[in-house]
């Protein structure tokens, strides 16, 4: 049995009358790219806000490799190991991808220098590299405002990894992308996750996209797992194929 | 991107061998020179703030802590020393900007502005009303400090302090420059433009900002201390809000995207001031006013600004 990288048990939160968390239990092991599917306002997104602390439960408790991390701050969830991609990709617009990418691994290091130039950081091969990984070496020296919306993405993505996390929580990946891109952003991601042994959390409406990347899926509905399973097994639920998928 | 920057670098030089060289001809520009290189300094303070968008309208009140810090010294100890009254007025500054740092710093853009403002109106109006110790209005005068033991007749004075201003200047744009480049530089950058970015790669942009806010103390001080010894004098008007938007004008006249808009801007200002108040008398303010909207009609990112536009206009040109 895999090791349980983060754990949510009984995990409660509602906004006025909206119940975006009522008891959610989820185990998350460690090496498996785990999608949470669901309507829209179901408490998917609010869930990876729990987990990284960027809102408190009501009730209920997040632990990561053991440790309680609930409502702890985001940058100290961040570097215990817990890394996020964003539905809209959140970058320094002003500065290059690569100087995003050293910041990043400034961030990592800690007491970050304000003598030695960014540029000369040690980190700068492994930043290249990962750029590499997620195909958007090209636009290294490009400032991030002048990205297309897809290679924003990669870039948020790749800035996660910069943080060698071992867990990445990622909001909707192949949102706001062409549909004819969306396969080559996923295959470049889950790739990208393997090579770096990290494990994934991620949010997804396309159906193709979970049974294609997903180990295990989870099925949200007003603020419950309503199933978790393999995509195999969620997809052939009745109720679920007509709750959620639709059809 | 070191190709833009090195432009900017030659005409930096340029400008402080002027200064180094040019009072020696003309003997009244020796302060001329020397306070243009003293609120240099304290404007690359306001310089490092801007890049995390940050403006304080309270910045006077640094300016004043490190004249203040030469002031008090005279006062109530005597004999002075320009490398101490230097120093202590640095120190001071940097220990005051982190104790009111450690508010300010939790507040952005117009909040940040203001918290600055009301700060920098409690220490001026300690200044001014604790007549028993500060003078209040009068202010305190400063006696023409010694050089490391050297005291020197008034003519020499003016030229010991105006290299005493170009070294610290040079020494200040440089160290200004290096941490804009810096890691910690481009995380100021970053709180502009992604906060909540830097938050999720683990680093506490108010950490950040606070460190550029204590250096940003520490340039003030040191720039207030040196014009504390320029005009000899410390007057509660060196904490006053409008000195604080001297500063602000005189970044947004040079320019924030390099050290050097501190300078350009110190130079042109002063400048201005120094020949439209000989000729115009009590009317400068209103040539500088149109020079300020001239500068931001035509060229929002100040007179440093300029050049990089007239080289991308000659480069598009090809």
């Amino acid at each position: 049995m895999a090791k349980v990288l983060l754990s949510a048990k009984g995990i409660k939160i509602r906004f006025g009358g909206v119940v975006a968390a009522d008891g959610i239990d989820l185990d998350v092991l460690e090496g498996e790219n785990l999608a949470i599917i669901g309507p829209n306002g179901a408490g998917k997104t609010t869930f990876l806000n729990i987990s990284t602390g960027y809102l408190r439960p009501q009730a209920g408790t997040v632990t990561f490799l053991g440790q309680d991390i609930t409502a702890r701050l985001p940058r100290t969830i961040t570097r215990l190991g817990i890394a996020r991609a964003f539905q809209i990709p959140q970058l320094f617009l002003d500065q290059t991808v690569m100087e995003n990418m050293l910041i990043a691994a400034a961030s990592r290091r800690g007491r970050p220098s304000g003598f030695q130039a960014l540029s000369t950081l040690s980190e700068s091969p492994e930043m290249e590299r990962l750029l590499d990984l997620v195909n958007v070496r090209s636009y290294a020296a490009r400032k991030a405002r002048e990205l297309p919306e897809g290679q924003r993405k990669l870039v948020d993505i790749a800035l996660a990894l910069a943080l060698k996390p071992k867990l990445l929580l990622m909001d909707e990946p192949t949102s706001g992308v062409a549909s004819s891109e969306k396969l080559d952003i996923m295959d470049i991601l889950t790739t990208a996750l393997a090579k770096e042994k990290v494990t994934s959390v991620f949010v997804e409406h396309d159906m193709d996209m979970v049974e294609r990347y997903a180990h295990r899926v989870a099925v949200w509905n007003v603020g419950k797992i309503q199933k978790l399973g393999t995509p195999a097994e969620v997809l052939a639920d009745p109720k679920v194929r007509e709750q959620v998928i639709g059809i | 991107m070191r190709g833009r920057v090195k432009p900017v670098t030659t005409i930096a030089i340029i400008f402080f061998l002027t200064s180094a060289i040019a009072p020696l001809f003309v003997s009244s520009w020796a302060t001329l020179f020397a306070l243009i290189l003293a609120k240099g300094v304290v404007v690359l303070g306001i310089i490092l703030l801007l890049q995390a968008g940050q403006v304080s309208f309270g910045h006077a009140m640094f300016f004043a802590t490190g004249a203040y810090t030469a002031a008090f010294w005279s006062k109530y100890i005597g004999g002075g020393e320009i490398v101490l009254f230097i120093a202590l007025g640095g120190i001071t500054s940097a220990i005051v900007g982190l104790i009111v740092g450690l508010f300010v710093v939790r507040y952005r853009e117009i909040f940040f502005g203001m918290l600055n403002l009301a700060f920098s109106m409690v220490l001026w109006s300690l200044l001014e009303k604790m007549f028993h110790y500060t003078n209040g209005a009068d202010g305190i005068r400063v006696p023409r400090p010694a050089l490391l033991g050297f005291s020197f007749t008034p003519e020499n004075f003016q030229y010991v302090i105006l290299y005493m201003c170009l070294l610290i200047a040079i020494g200040a744009f440089y160290g200004v420059q290096r941490y804009l480049d810096s890691p910690l530089g481009h995380m100021l950058r970053a709180i502009k433009s992604n906060e909540t970015r830097l938050e999720y790669l683990g680093t506490s942009a108010r950490r950040v900002l606070l460190v550029g806010y204590v250096v940003s103390a520490f340039l003030g001080g040191i720039g207030g201390t040196l014009v504390a010894i320029i005009q000899q004098i410390a007057t509660p008007e060196f904490g006053y809000w409008t000195k604080s938007g001297e500063f602000v004008f005189i970044a947004i006249l040079g320019g924030s995207a390099h050290a050097f808009g501190a300078f350009a801007g110190a130079a042109m200002f002063e400048c201005v001031r120094f020949y439209a108040a000989a000729h115009l008398a009590d009317s400068w303010q209103l040539i500088l006013g149109v020079v300020l909207i001239v500068i931001i009609l035509y060229a929002p990112n100040g007179l440093i600004g300029l050049r990089q536009r007239y080289g991308q206009a000659r480069q598009g040109g090809h």
